[in-house]
């Protein structure tokens, strides 16, 4: 027995240790026409009970850097380099077999569709049933099994004989709790979220973010948030990233990336949110479409768009450097960022 | 009225002058505002077709079928131009035409028999030929069906010989062809004109019109087809254009149309037919401009398993006798197993393999063509 | 029309006690007696030039009203009172006949830039349809006036615009092609139903502008479709809350922000995330989710799901709209002691 109603409540947190670093990761898909530069050259740390943030457009790469770290990805995809380290282990290096074993185990998944993440014919309760008999086989008899999916659905607001029920008849929100019990059902240290309040009503979608955070903070875990909302990544994260296409862009802490950004895309991107508290600020619309991966631009990603674009973006591809503590910045030009704020605020 | 309301228009635009201003000049050296707007079409339609022909190539199968299609394409052609120039009609005519190699057989007692290609014994000769004759007489026999011969001193060329009333199976072969193109694009047409038809009236209006035509085509998707037919056969004399109608009705309001239903309903719900209708469309706008126009894509391909269909029926209706017409592959089986060739194994095999083959090979192409298609239509099958 | 002519203050659009009604069938041969109430009753002004927000989560029937108003959809009863300058009609029960001569006026926005154009269409055809069933102009005129609009929404240089296909545009360059299509008749009134929902943040801020900047410089009203309240705040003037096919409180953008007045905008205010890691929300607590509005007992809809229901909204009637500010109007009993 490794699982126990225990060690679903208490994990030791050492919040300078980390628990998955990623570095130098490069993922390309092929297709007939070439090879698309999904994700280039990522790197970051997600330290023991972090909440981390991935932001960007749709097709920065956001989703597949989260399909990566769990070798979901489609069969036409390929690691070029890097490594992805869970606790030490390269994630890469494991058979498929040993991936699987540590899917639930180490590392569980938050779709956004939750919907899609139920089989309509069983009932809720029996799917989580399944992730424990295939992940704790023999260890644990029907009654435990009982019991712990019970401690799930409390842990996730849920009335526990609710796991009785059909996947239709939970509602938006139920769904996406029932989503979230069953990827705590082996306690794993990391859950990416991808979107996953997306497709939920605003009081809902508060509803599940608390409850996630909530969680996370009695359970010690991390959570790796991949979401184009800005706005809920300001709420549930410690620390920040930006993607754009396939680069990550400007990461470091949440609150430090949001009063200084300083790569010309996370700026505009972060200024361009409304919101509904403040002064009304203008926003700043960002001219221009993401390039195509299939021939990415030269030098900066961003430089076609990038109102501080010199010779030199075009050229040289700029290194992620720290700026700050825990701070880092993919840009040449990332001191004249605050110009922005003056054009702006004018 | 209308000038006056586009005037209308013009008012509340400030910037009018100044947009038609740049207007003049980016239209310098280009043709967009000058060309007439038909041309534009054309050439947009030679560049979507010129994409939809660049994938439909990806797929080999597709190819295959295309070639199999033009081989059977040029037979058709090819019959009534040989019929005018190379080949007498008395001869090679795939209906009336005749002709064989008589050899001469001197009647013998039966146990008499010792060379089977000069003599006959008695028995035989009365009973297959003519009870009157008696040992000792010679007879001419025409050598029918005769095997294929490239033709020579003693006859003339039959590529794939001759069938039991010495009629040359090449040109019946030929004429065949011809025969199931008509069949197969008559039926396909038919089917997918009503299919389409019904599948968006009934997709567009809902309500108790689509139940109607829905039981109807329920109704007739049980019916089976071809004990249908039979039945029809005897009541009406069924000529191929009536059997390309009838296939065409049958299988068109049947299965088609609620595929192509489905297709419709799919979008009828798309916002651009709300916009339509904001703009002031009418029911005939949005189902003529909008409806059909995404719905024929996927018709096109049950076009071509229509024919597929179409020319496999025939040749069953053909080979139980049921047609009123005079040749087809179907009716060239038919001649073979009604004159007792049917189980004669490969030492007949031209009666029957020619014939057999080009229905399968037809229909085959015409199915591959549709799954050729079926990867341009639906993006999800396309390799990528 | 018997109302006299005060072209100043007449609103262009008038609502009053509209509704609509669903059935839920129960097979072919019984009358339906259950309904869904969609929309119940609801009541509001748009004047012109003025873009009215609606707001509310999924199912609360913002999407019926926006459809009613471009009769896409037919209201089971109630007003709306079209008056653009000699056009003064009550559209709500107009006939067949008319109805194209209203749809000159009015256009709608869609949610969706994947669905809202024919994938086998060309802008040219997408922007002159209403053109084209109208009968405006002759070929070259339209493709000139499309060729205008192209530019007008930032789609330059047009010409190369003109005859793409859908698939051949972004997601923004769609909603451009839908926002030119929906002013190309000049209308007066257009309703946008979340059509920036479905945009990238940073495209859906150009989408945004675009559609302010031609409002103000075309006269045209909005009635602005959004579960996004930061959203309407940045395009609307005044706001609508509506709760299970009732409107629950409108008022002035800002001010509905800054003092929500019903409990349920309390919430929904209360729950909308803020993209600021500084600002720490303060959550107010509502019971349970949203339902279907299925035959709806009479009091006051929200009473289920309210933390202040007390005893005057059991024994009364859904309540009225109390004025509690200028032009700012909340439907509770309690709002004096919430």
């Amino acid at each position: 027995m490794t699982l126990s109603m225990e060690n679903l409540q208490t994990r030791r947190v050492d919040p300078n240790q980390p628990l998955l670093e990623v570095d130098d990761l490069v993922m390309h898909y092929k297709i007939k026409a070439g090879d698309v530069s999904a994700v280039d050259n990522v790197s970051f740390t997600i330290h023991q009970g972090e909440a981390v943030g991935l932001v960007g457009e749709s097709g920065c790469g956001k989703t597949s850097a989260a399909l990566s770290l769990l070798r979901l990805l489609p069969a036409n995809a390929e690691y070029i380099s890097g490594q992805i380290r869970l606790n030490g282990d390269d994630l890469l290096q494991l058979t498929e077999e040993e991936m699987r074993e540590r899917r639930w185990k180490d590392i569980a998944m938050v779709f956004q569709g939750a919907m899609n993440s139920w089989n309509p014919v069983y009932r809720v309760g029996e799917q989580i049933r399944e992730v424990l008999d295939t992940h704790y086989r023999g260890e644990m008899t029907i009654e435990e099994q009982d019991r712990h999916i019970e401690a799930l659905f409390r842990a996730v607001g849920l009335p526990p004989e609710m796991a009785a029920r059909y996947p239709h008849e939970f509602s938006g929100g139920m769904r996406q709790r029932a989503v979230i019990a069953m990827a705590l059902a082996c306690s794993p240290d990391l859950i990416i979220a991808d979107e996953p309040t997306t497709a939920l009503d605003v009081i809902v979608q508060d509803q599940i973010l608390r409850e996630l955070k909530r969680i996370q903070a009695e359970m010690g875990m991390s959570i790796l948030y991949i979401s184009h909302d800005i706005a809920v990544i300001a709420e549930v994260t410690d620390s920040l990233g930006v993607m754009y296409a396939g680069k990550l862009v400007e990461y470091g802490p949440t609150s430090e990336v949001f009063s200084r950004p300083r790569h010309p895309y996370a700026y505009l991107l972060l200024r361009s949110t409304p919101s509904i508290t403040g002064p009304r600020r203008k926003l700043a619309p960002l001219e221009g479409e993401p390039p195509d991966l299939l021939n990415p631009p030269t030098g900066c990603r961003f430089h076609p768009r990038c109102p501080f674009a010199t010779e030199k973006c075009v050229v040289e591809e700029p290194p992620l450097e720290e700026i700050f503590e825990g701070h880092r910045v993919a840009c040449w030009n990332y001191e004249e960022v605050p110009e922005l704020e003056r054009e702006l605020v004018r | 009225m209308a000038t006056k309301e586009t005037t209308h228009l013009d008012e509340t635009i400030p910037e009018e002058a100044e947009a038609a201003a740049t207007f003049e000049e980016l239209l310098a050296g280009r043709d967009v505002a000058t060309e007439p707007l038909w041309r534009i079409r054309l050439r947009l339609f030679r560049r979507s077709f010129a994409k939809n022909w660049g994938l439909f190539t990806e797929s080999k199968m597709g190819i295959v079928g295309l070639i199999i299609i033009a081989v059977f394409g040029l037979m058709a052609i090819a019959h009534p131009i040989l019929m005018s120039t190379v080949w007498d009609p008395v001869i090679y005519d795939p209906v009336s035409g005749y002709d064989a190699v008589f050899t001469e057989f001197t009647i013998v007692e039966d146990d008499a028999l010792v060379d089977e290609t000069s003599e006959i014994g008695i028995t035989d000769a009365r009973f297959e030929l003519n009870p009157t004759v008696d040992v000792g007489d010679t007879v001419r026999i025409p050598a029918q069906p005769a095997p294929p011969t490239l033709g020579g001193e003693e006859g003339r060329a039959h590529f794939l010989g001759t069938d039991p009333q010495g009629r040359d199976i090449f040109s019946q072969l030929l004429y065949g062809a011809r025969a199931a193109f008509l069949l197969g694009f008559v039926a396909a047409f038919t089917t997918v004109f009503i299919a389409t038809t019904v599948g968006s009236i009934a997709a567009y209006y809902g309500g108790k019109l689509d139940g109607f035509l829905m039981r109807t085509a329920d109704l007739i998707l049980l019916m089976p087809l071809l004990p249908l037919l039979i039945v029809l056969s005897a009541v009406v004399q069924i000529n191929m254009i009536m059997l390309g109608i009838m296939i065409g009705v049958l299988g068109g309001f049947g299965g088609d149309a609620i595929i192509l239903k489905s297709q419709a309903l799919s979008i009828k719900v798309k916002s651009y037919i709300d916009a339509a209708r904001v703009a002031g469309g009418g029911d005939g706008h949005i189902i003529f401009r909008h409806i059909i126009p995404n719905v024929v894509p996927l018709s096109l391909l049950y076009m071509m398993f229509g024919v597929t269909t179409a020319i496999a029926l025939e040749a069953t209706l053909s080979f139980l006798g049921l047609l009123n017409i005079q040749m087809s592959w179907g009716i060239m089986i038919n001649t073979a197993s009604t004159q007792g060739y049917l189980l004669s194994g490969t030492s007949y095999w031209w009666l029957l393999f020619p014939a057999g083959l080009a229905v399968s090979f037809l229909a085959f192409g015409f199915f591959v063509v549709g799954r050729g298609m079926d990867e341009v239509i639906n993006p999800r099958l396309r390799a990528r | 029309m018997t109302a006299p002519v005060q072209v100043k203050t007449k609103p262009l659009v008038e609502v009053t006690d509209l509704k609509k009604l669903f059935p839920i069938s129960r097979g072919m041969f019984r009358a339906p007696n259950e309904f869904v109430h969609a929309v119940d009753g609801i009541n509001f002004a748009i004047a012109p030039g003025e873009s009215l927000g609606l707001v509310g989560e999924s199912g609360c029937g913002k999407s019926t009203t926006g459809r009613m108003l471009v009769k896409l959809l037919e209201p089971t009863e109630g007003h709306i009172q079209f008056s653009d300058g000699e056009y003064q009609r009550d559209v709500a029960n107009v006939s067949r006949s008319e109805i194209k001569e209203f749809r000159s006026r009015v256009q709608m926005i869609f949610q969706d830039p994947y669905e809202s154009m024919n994938p086998r269409r060309t802008v040219f055809d997408t922007v002159a349809e209403p053109l084209a069933v109208q009968k405006v102009g002759t070929i070259p005129e339209r493709e000139e006036r499309v060729l205008d609009l192209l530019g007008l929404v930032g789609l330059t240089p047009p010409e190369i615009f003109l005859f793409r296909y859908p698939h051949e545009l972004s997601g923004g360059q769609r909603q451009r092609v839908a926002v030119a299509r929906a002013l190309v008749m000049n209308p007066r009134f257009v309703v946008a139903d979340e059509p920036t929902s479905m945009l990238d943040v940073s495209i859906r801020i150009s989408i945004m502008e675009l559609m302010t900047a031609l409002a103000e410089r075309l006269g045209v009203s909005y009635l602005y479709i959004t579960h996004d309240l930061a959203v309407a705040r940045y395009m609307c003037d005044r706001i609508a809350v509506m709760y299970l096919g009732k409107i629950v409180e409108i008022g002035p953008t800002e001010e509905i922000l800054a003092n929500p007045r019903h409990p349920y905008t309390r919430a929904l205010l209360s729950a909308v995330p803020v993209p600021d890691p500084t600002f720490h929300r303060t959550p107010v607590e509502i019971k349970g989710g949203i339902s279907k509005a299925i035959n709806p007992a009479p009091e006051c809809r929200f009473i289920e799901r309210c933390p202040f229901a007390a005893e005057v909204c059991r024994e009364n009637p859904h309540p009225e709209m109390f004025e509690v500010g200028e032009q700012h109007y909340a439907a509770c009993y309690r709002i004096n002691e919430i």
